[in-house]
């Protein structure tokens, strides 16, 4: 069951009014143009006994995501594939309208975007993770841990997914002559092959004004949101509309030309933050 | 309905025709039926093809009211025989999501603010699924609702965009979603000209989405008609 959200902080009117009347002006409460993204800065290999990991801060916003590798069973339709599984937890630290318990409404929406944006456009090769056809094959688990909220955990998980994966590696293992798996779990060796880089683009709809990578403010005065999913290449590989509001066919158009450039803007410092991230290391 | 499990090898034959004969931007034949069910305060049965669906009623108090405006509250789930393999009646991640679509659907149009501390239950369970049932509910929970007396700034209805072949095709069905390169579900109010359910699973091109996005709206308008013609049909029966 879904309901209308009910916890969400209050914006004061004269607060909305401020930032609506910035945002005519072309600037925002942090200093930012309508179509830039926060400062981000992502650091990879922070947990040393994940496959691979990256901590994200997108502005005030942190998301922390762990890949782990673990020997399993294909699917029974895609017999020659890996198996990549997506969760999400909003946990309730990062904010007061977070509760404990199991993965609400809104983690199950953001696992399953990331879980699209990554499978549809095959970025993992899923492939290469066969070990015996049919019987055996690696999972890939992709966890996201959003820590602190400032708004649009969406564009901050995925740089982290993308970092953490890009850092990721499977173990060493030998087979029995039974057939049983040893894994070696100290000896992370062959890089995970990746097909694609994919970024997440959030845009809010405030009023007439699209704005990239929304903070928590502008989101909770928000009408609506959509994120898209982008390759390098500048196709949509994904999309979700969130929030109660809509968005006019002129106002979708807008949203997707600005969001399609904001994308190249994340691969850009999504390259940046992982070349600073190899030089400190 | 198309039983197809594995990929066909074309989509789109030499004549231009779908594997169900369509031409891309057709759709599958629309029906919808108001007021069947007793017990609920508005209900519809919507099927596009074979996709069929019922909803709403309204609001025992609960938790989660608002002092402002009625909450919306929306359960969107698939009977255990709708699907090819029997599915368990638990919600699954997907069903949770999609509820939360179909009510992010529905908010912009239900005149909410109308009824505060109140709760509206919008119940759509799918009956037979063959692609398209996340749109299919948007279009029979709208009729429904307006079934039901709620007060609407306008009707909503959605049908679902793909690419197969590489040709974007109207109203995909379940081998054409199951197989094909894109599936995008589009919900809109046309007469507020607002587009309210907006997704994308698969690969398009901008210039493919924008016309998908096209093709979906003037289909978004037809079925939008359709409703109207139902919700009237129902009006006229009872002052017989």
């Amino acid at each position: 069951m879904s309901y209308t959200p009910y916890r969400l902080p209050v914006v004061s009117r004269v607060k909305s009014e401020s930032l609506i009347n910035m945002l005519k002006r072309g600037l925002r409460s942090d200093q930012r143009d309508l179509v830039s993204p926060r400062n981000i800065t992502i650091e990879v290999g922070v947990i040393e006994k994940a496959n691979g990991s990256a901590l994200v801060k997108l502005g005030k916003t942190q998301v922390l995501v762990g890949i782990k590798i673990e020997p399993g069973k294909p699917f029974p339709d895609t017999p020659d594939e890996g198996v990549l599984q997506v969760n999400s937890e909003l946990v309730p630290m990062a904010s007061p309208v977070f509760e404990p318990g199991p993965p609400d409404e809104n983690a199950i929406e953001l696992a399953r975007v990331i879980d699209r944006s990554l499978r549809d456009p095959k970025a993992i090769d899923l492939k290469s993770l066969v070990i015996r056809p049919g019987e055996k094959a690696w999972v890939v688990w992709v966890d996201v841990y959003v820590l602190d909220y400032d708004g649009n955990y969406f564009d901050a998980s995925m740089l982290g997914v993308m970092a953490a994966l890009m850092n990721t590696k499977l173990p060493e293992y030998e087979e029995t002559e039974s057939g049983e798996l040893i894994v070696h779990r100290d000896k992370l060796t062959t890089p995970l092959k990746l097909n694609k880089r994919v970024v997440l683009v959030t845009t809010a709809k405030i009023g007439d004004y699209i704005v990239v990578d929304p903070n928590l403010d502008e989101e909770l005065i928000a009408d609506a949101r959509l994120t898209l999913a982008f390759d390098e290449e500048g196709n949509v590989v994904g999309a979700q509309k969130s929030s109660i509001g809509g968005y006019t066919r002129s106002e979708l158009s807008r949203a997707i030309e600005v969001s399609r450039k904001a994308s190249q803007i994340y691969f850009k410092l999504l390259d940046q933050a992982l070349q600073l991230g190899k030089q400190a290391g | 309905m198309s039983r197809v499990k594995q990929r066909p090898e074309r989509f789109i034959d030499e004549k231009g025709r779908r594997l169900d004969g369509r031409l891309p931007d057709e759709m599958r034949p629309v029906d919808i039926k108001v007021g069947v069910l007793s017990n609920a305060d508005g209900s519809a049965l919507v099927s596009y093809g074979k996709t069929k669906v019922y909803g709403p009623r309204e609001p025992p108090q609960r938790f989660a009211i608002l002092p402002d405006r009625a909450s919306l509250f929306v359960r969107y789930h698939m009977a255990p025989f709708s699907t090819e393999e029997r599915k368990s009646p638990a919600p699954t991640r997907r069903e949770i999501e999609l509820s939360k679509v179909v009510r992010e659907a529905l908010e912009p149009v239900v005149l909410s603010e109308l009824f505060p501390r109140t709760a509206i239950e919008v119940y759509v369970e799918v009956l037979q699924s063959d692609g398209g049932t996340r749109t299919a509910s948007v279009t029979a929970a709208s009729a429904a609702l307006a079934d039901a007396g709620i007060p609407m700034k306008g009707l909503v209805a959605g049908v679902a965009v793909g690419k197969v072949d590489g040709v974007i095709v109207l109203d995909i069905n379940e081998v054409e979603d199951n197989f094909g390169d894109a599936d995008m579900p589009v919900a809109a109010a046309p007469d507020l000209g607002l587009i309210t359910l907006f997704q994308l699973n698969g690969v398009m091109t901008i210039d493919e989405m924008q016309r998908g996005i096209d093709m979906a709206l003037k289909a978004i308008s037809y079925i939008v008609e359709k409703e109207k013609e139902a919700l009237k049909g129902s009006i006229e029966v009872e002052a017989e």
